[in-house]
């Protein structure tokens, strides 16, 4: 077991594969405000993705698969205590962590599977609901300029119930106006390969976010998951629209106070 | 009508999505319903009606066979005839021959889509019986030939406008964009149909067991002439919409509907209103089949169509673009494939949602909508009916996954890549081959990081000796 100094709890960060290899500057962000707020972070690098694009596409005997490997990455860890917690920086891994792997290991599955799966499911945690449940954080000093409103991700909101907690962190920024959303409890679209395989559906509630956005005035869109981040920004951008998407962890991290918060948190990489 | 239900899936969503008067419509109406609906709902201990609900319906589902036989018992000894149908065709013959043996000439009937699920009005026109629908909104969709696109609200993809263009038109009346208008129209055409008819027939919101009762609930009245008028009253029944003893703000946000109709029999001696004679139809066609198949979940839905207000997709698309079906949204999405085997709804429809579970949130017998929709897109892919190059990239995607060495390549090849073909200073994507063009086409895509988290911890671990990997 390493050393663990003083009763700092230790957490692993599962980064997800879109942060990993999209947006690692989400990842970074997420580590900085873990440790900020007292916690260790360690990076197991043998982590991939936890399988959810296929089981929502249906594709059981692969997602377990995924699964597993996330499994035998995690369960040791956790199941030896050399980590008290797995953080993500998205709704959507956890639930499928927290949820939809009991689903994965009900049916061909091994008890041992089983067993594995809802202790591991058990000790997963989305970023600000482990900040704010866990950690006991109330405020985050960050200072952000502009217009700001809250998109609750689905997974986040529907399967997690984590709602209070990012709103909560986001009310406490300096120097940030946040908006109302309208219709902010709809979908934004993306769905997964629903986003490839209804596209055009997709695209339309896409657009209808971005309307809603638009009329909230806001510069920036908060959310907790990048997979609609990444839909959102991509429809925002090509329709011309000046709003943004951003992950809270970025934003949370803006302890620059020369200016880093006047860059595109869209652009920097 | 400009989607077509006979279409493809991918052509009628597309005739959906260019349907500026059908999606006006449709935002004007479910942001209406979805917002009254949480209203009726807040003001009660939503919670513990809906566990409620959902108690009541399970117990009915787990004791199928023996409330169906007390229903059968205490209705036969209330003088009703019972009829029992396998399939569509069998309950449609039913009704066919009982209009037959009693010179039926015209028919009226109140708003049902069990009769909508087996096609019943087609029937009926068909052996040269004239069917009127009495319901406002069936009525002006029967004037307009079009099917149903919503469980309650059949008119919900037009807007009132279009309702003042077409009873002009049929019917001669002057404009109007006043609600109260058409149904004056509607009521004075309707008396005479009501007048007229020799058979009335209904569907069946719930039947009670214990005192043989048929219930429908209605908004307009007609459901009661329906039932009480002609000679001869038809009740068709789900074998699924039982109930040992009775229990909407789910579906229209009124905190009761206006008419609550309880039909246990025909006119006995010395009762002056109701028909000579009454019928029970009760339809199995699919239901037993969803049991056996494990989609019992499926059969709680009392069809109040909360799921549907609330649906994000339908909202886009309408009820129409869910095919030749009676049954559209979430809830559609589901039993329209299970219901009639339908092999092309199975391959499209539970694909049709972005798994938000905001249909699992509204339902008032907590029916979980999306496992269902994620246990029907197992069986296509179990039935190996998903496109090929799916499984093949999917099956590739997950080989990869397990394989830290194999992802962490393939991440730096994706990255080669997208790097090569982005452009501007944002290192944006705007154009990817087929099948990825689908995402371009309307959306840009960003290219992969310089250095992926992966790479970039490990720089740190060597830089500063941060806490150690495990």
């Amino acid at each position: 077991m390493a050393e663990r100094p003083g009763s700092r709890p230790r957490v692993a960060l599962f980064v997800t594969c879109m942060v990993d290899t999209l947006y690692p500057r989400v990842g970074m962000a997420a580590v900085d405000l873990l440790e900020r707020h007292g916690a260790d972070v360690v990076f197991p690098h043998e982590q991939t993705c936890c399988g959810q694009p296929a089981f929502n596409a249906g594709y059981r005997a692969d997602a377990r698969r995924m699964a597993r490997h996330f499994l035998a990455v995690f369960w040791p860890l956790i199941d030896q205590r050399r980590i008290d917690a797995i953080v993500a920086p998205s709704g959507s891994c956890v639930a499928m962590v927290r949820h939809f792997y009991r689903i994965l290991f009900d049916e061909a599955a091994s008890d041992e599977d089983r067993r594995r799966a809802l202790q591991v499911g058990a000790a997963t945690y989305e970023l600000t609901e482990y900040l704010v449940d866990v950690l006991g954080v109330e405020v985050i000093d960050a200072q952000v300029k502009g217009k700001l409103t809250y998109h609750p991700c689905c997974h986040l909101l529907r399967e997690l119930g984590v709602d209070a907690q990012p709103r909560r962190l986001l009310a406490g920024l300096r120097g940030a106006e946040l908006v109302e959303l309208p219709g902010a409890d709809e979908c934004c679209g993306f769905g997964g390969l629903f986003a490839l395989k209804n596209a055009e559906i997709s695209t339309a509630m896409g657009r209808r976010k971005a309307r809603n956005l638009a009329a909230s005035g806001a510069d920036l869109v908060v959310m907790n998951d990048v997979s609609c981040m990444t839909h959102l920004n991509g429809i925002l951008k090509r329709q011309g629209h000046r709003c943004r998407a951003v992950h809270i962890a970025e934003l949370l991290n803006r302890v620059d106070e020369h200016g880093s918060a006047d860059r595109d948190p869209t652009n920097a990489r | 009508m400009r989607v077509d239900v006979r279409a493809p899936y991918k052509v009628r969503v597309r005739q959906a999505l260019g349907d500026e008067a059908m999606r006006t419509a449709l935002d004007r109406a479910t942001e209406q319903m979805s917002a009254r609906c949480a209203e009726a709902m807040a003001a009660v201990d939503a919670p513990r009606l809906r566990d409620e609900a959902r108690r009541i319906r399970e117990h009915a589902i787990e004791h199928l066979p023996e409330l169906l036989e007390a229903l059968e018992r205490n209705l036969t000894a209330n003088g009703c005839h019972v009829h029992w149908a396998r399939d569509a065709e069998e309950a449609r013959q039913t009704v066919l021959n009982i209009a037959h043996r009693h010179r039926v000439r015209q028919v009226v009937k109140s708003k049902s889509m069990l009769t909508e699920e087996i096609r019943l009005n087609k029937a009926l026109e068909r052996a040269a019986i004239d069917v009127v629908e009495t319901d406002l909104g069936e009525y002006i969709i029967q004037l307009a030939g079009e099917p149903p696109s919503h469980i309650i609200t059949p008119i919900i993809h037009k807007r009132i406008e279009d309702v003042s263009e077409l009873l002009q038109r049929e019917l001669g009346v002057p404009p109007t964009n006043d609600p109260a208008d058409i149904c004056a129209t509607a009521r004075r055409e309707l008396r005479r149909e009501f007048l007229r008819a020799d058979m009335g027939i209904s569907g069946c919101n719930f039947a009670i067991a214990e005192t043989g009762t048929i219930c429908i609930i209605t908004n307009e009245g007609n459901g009661r002439m329906v039932t009480s008028m002609p000679r001869l009253y038809v009740a068709l029944a789900g074998i699924e919409m039982l109930l040992w003893q009775v229990a909407s703000r789910s579906a229209t946000g009124q905190d009761v509907s206006v008419y609550f109709t309880l039909s246990s029999g025909p006119r006995r001696p010395g009762h002056p209103d109701g028909p000579d004679e009454m019928h029970v139809i009760l339809l199995d066609n699919g239901r037993s089949r969803i049991l056996e198949r494990g989609y019992r979940e499926a059969l709680l839905c009392i069809r109040c169509g909360a799921c549907i207000n609330v649906c994000p997709v339908y909202r886009e698309i309408g009820g129409h673009a869910y095919g030749d079906t009676a049954y559209s949204g979430p809830i559609g999405a589901v039993i329209t494939p299970l219901l009639a085997e339908n092999v092309a709804a199975a391959k499209e429809l539970p694909f049709a949602s972005s798994l938000c579970a905001a249909c699992r949130d509204a339902c008032p017998v907590k029916i979980d909508l999306p496992r269902l929709l994620l246990d029907l897109r197992h069986d296509v892919v179990q039935r190996k009916a998903s496109p090929v190059l799916e499984r093949v990239a999917v099956r590739a995607y997950s080989e990869t996954v397990e394989r830290p060495g194999r992802y962490r390549l393939a991440a730096r090849l994706a990255r080669w890549v997208t790097r090569l073909i982005a452009g501007g200073k944002d290192r944006e994507i705007s154009r990817l081959p087929p099948p990825l063009n689908a995402w371009t086409r309307t959306r840009v895509f960003p290219s992969f990081a310089a250095r992926s988290f992966h790479e970039q911890w490990r720089r740190r671990e060597h830089r500063d000796m941060r806490p150690p990997t495990e």
